[in-house]
């Protein structure tokens, strides 16, 4: 079964779908703060393979990263990693996130390949954008992955559309002008853009960057169908708390977008 | 060699077309956010360009307040010690001391076509920085370089220097802590402030239209160079034209001058540094080029003693060029730059910067090995002055050895 098409459930049964992020190899036992995610109720989980540059993200992830690489954390060993995976985390959807430097060097076949062996059903490649991203798209498509594209505040509607058209698993909704990391407030662009996607398409329409609290996840998910949590979990897990800290922490905002989809449950 | 001219004319050193690609380099690998930023500063690049008034504004600006042209000046006492003839074209000697006030200014100008009230720029040895700072400064816009903080502590000079301008200097801690960092850290900052701010790359790195529009700001180097050698030489174009490459702003504007003649191209590279000679296919800050990288795909820091070359690649167009074999990148050690800055002092009492160093070092092997011909006519960029780098120089043994 594809992203997508787990996705599109998870909606058509009512809930709001829940993405948290961790950065792959980030401590030695990264896996258990990816079961303790799936324990939490996350929808999907994205996890970063590491990159020595990463041009998109903020000051936690590119800490979270470094710290990763600094333990001799690699494509091939969070794959590997991956692959290992088993219990409740092997039944929830894996998705890969890196930049594109680690696609070309393997070749974009190899690399879809390698994510799908390793159990990994989709892909978002944050500094590809849509009119770079044939070759990308077409070996994820051949290896079964979806290839999640991006949309931004200032992305205009035609290309929005096209961007709407072309993405697969869902349409991954950039909350604000700028870069990931926790914010106070959820910026009003989340919700004009989510508010265009979904007029745009009835791919799942994910919102990410900034979203830190239950708050922020209920707020955003009022517009989208769902939230990526990102910098929030890395900064604990930064801090040394443990796999069942963070998964609460997740657990509270799954409850609360529950809570806020059926309030009288 | 017909065949070579013939395909570089349709595919390097031109118009990159709305794809902004050299063969399969260059590209726009940019966040989402930044997509539409890029393709407002191609649109309003490609109108500027063909604007005469803005034309004229510009070359005002690099007339009266940059200091072109710039000499071209024989380099008579070291081409007799080398057996050839060796020209050097003199970007050291403009305004700021470098060629990076050539595309600093037509940044600035752009920028402020645009409604941009602020530049934003990333330095390695300073030298783009101060460039920023000083056209910011001259056009009424602010300015904010970012800088690795390896970069900040070795160049000194220049940060004051930026900041006497009125820029605003942003220590980056990441990583190496130098310029591919610097770039890094930049990008980010550019993101959240696309509506006011300009993001004013210092070399042809980085996406569509950065690598294009650079080197037409830069071009100036190459066709003052192609008209002063037309003058100087019997021959009218050199027989071969060298400069440094870090990024390769003032390679890429030195060789447009010369890539539809008979002379040979020749980019020096840092041997620490060596995208060109030594990197893998690849992308990274917003473009596909040329990276050091090791076997996983991550990024290898650069090593330099020259700053402005510490990238860990190399312009789209100048690995275009490469693989068309239009031009050859060699890579030259920080001890060969360093002797050359030595040697070129005291024949002809210039104090070259040590990127510039670099390439006359190669100059300084080619010759002694043979591979220039004698009588051979050079044409070498300086592309900077080395008041910056005296202090480093000045730490070297070489230089308390009697001459």
């Amino acid at each position: 079964m594809t992203l997508e098409t787990r996705l599109r459930r998870r909606r058509a049964a009512g809930h709001k779908l829940l993405m948290p992020y961790v950065t792959g190899g980030v401590t030695a036992g990264w896996l258990d703060h990816l079961r303790a995610f799936a324990d939490a109720g996350a929808d999907a989980i994205e996890v970063g393979l590491p990159f020595s540059d990463p041009t998109v993200d903020g000051a936690t992830i590119q800490e979270a990263t470094h710290r990763a690489l600094a333990r001799g954390a690699t494509t091939r060993s969070v794959l590997a990693d991956l692959a290992d995976l088993a219990g409740a985390a092997a039944d929830v959807p894996l998705v890969a996130s890196t930049y594109y430097n680690l696609v070309v060097h393997a070749g974009p076949q190899r690399f879809c390949a390698a994510l799908r062996d390793a159990g990994v059903s989709g892909l978002i490649v944050p500094d590809l954008p849509l009119d770079e991203a044939d070759e990308l798209a077409d070996a994820a498509a051949v290896a079964s992955v979806d290839l999640v594209l991006l949309a931004a505040p200032t992305t205009p509607p035609p290309r929005l559309a096209q961007i709407a058209q072309r993405s697969r698993g869902f349409v991954y909704a950039v909350s604000v002008m700028g870069t990931t990391g926790e914010r106070t407030t959820v910026a009003d662009s989340a919700e004009a853009l989510a508010n265009r996607l979904r007029d745009a398409t009835d791919r799942p329409v994910l919102v990410g960057f900034g979203i830190s609290t239950a708050q922020h996840a209920v707020h955003a998910a009022r517009s989208a169908d769902g939230v990526v949590v990102g910098a929030a979990l890395m900064r604990q897990v930064l801090d040394g708390a443990s796999p069942y800290d963070v998964g609460g922490y997740l657990a509270r905002m799954r409850r609360a977008l529950d809570q806020a989809a059926h309030p009288t449950d | 060699m017909t065949d070579v001219l013939q395909r570089v004319r349709a595919a390097g050193m031109g118009d990159p077309g709305r794809t902004g690609r050299f063969g399969r380099y260059g590209g726009g690998y940019v966040p989402e956010s930044l997509v539409e930023t890029c393709r407002q500063v191609a649109e309003e690049f490609r109108q500027a360009w063909s604007d005469p008034g803005f034309r004229e504004s510009l070359t005002r600006l690099l007339t009266v307040h940059a200091g072109r042209p710039t000499p071209l000046t024989p380099a008579s006492r070291l081409s007799t010690e080398l057996g050839i003839q060796l020209l050097l074209k003199r970007e050291d000697l403009t305004h700021t001391g470098s060629h990076k006030i050539n595309n600093a200014l037509g940044q600035a100008l752009l920028a402020r076509r645009m409604g941009r009230s602020r530049l934003i720029a990333e330095t390695g040895a300073g030298q783009h920085g101060v460039a920023t700072a000083t056209a910011a400064a001259l056009l009424g816009l602010r300015a904010t370089v970012f800088m690795g903080e390896r970069d900040i502590e070795r160049q000194a000079l220049n940060v004051f220097r930026m900041q006497l301008l009125g820029a605003e200097v942003v220590p980056v801690g990441t990583g190496s802590r130098t310029l591919s960092d610097a770039t890094s850290q930049a990008m980010r900052h550019w993101v959240g402030v696309t509506d006011q701010a300009h993001y004013c790359i210092g070399s042809v790195v980085g996406p569509h239209p950065y690598p294009w529009m650079v080197r037409t700001f830069q071009r100036v180097i190459g066709d003052e160079a192609r008209g002063q050698c037309a003058r100087e030489l019997t021959s009218a174009v050199p027989d071969y034209v060298v400069a440094c490459v870090g990024g390769g702003s003032n390679a890429a504007g030195t060789f447009a001058g010369f890539v539809d003649t008979s002379a040979r191209l020749v980019g020096v590279e840092a041997a620490g540094g060596a995208g060109a000679a030594h990197g893998r296919d690849g992308v990274l800050h917003g473009a596909r080029s040329r990276f050091l990288q090791d076997d996983g795909g991550q990024i290898v820091e650069a090593h330099s003693i020259a700053a402005g070359l510490d990238y860990p690649g190399v312009g789209p167009e100048h690995a275009h060029l490469r693989d068309l074999g239009r031009a050859r990148y060699e890579a030259v050690s920080d001890d060969e730059a360093v002797a050359a800055v030595i040697r070129l002092a005291r024949t002809e009492g210039i104090v070259a910067a040590l990127e510039s160093a670099h390439a006359l070092a190669w100059v300084i092997r080619a010759a002694g090995a043979g591979e220039l011909p004698p009588g051979a006519t050079v044409l070498l960029t300086l592309s900077g002055r080395g008041d910056k780098d005296v202090a480093a120089l000045k730490d070297r043994s070489a230089l308390k050895e009697p001459a």
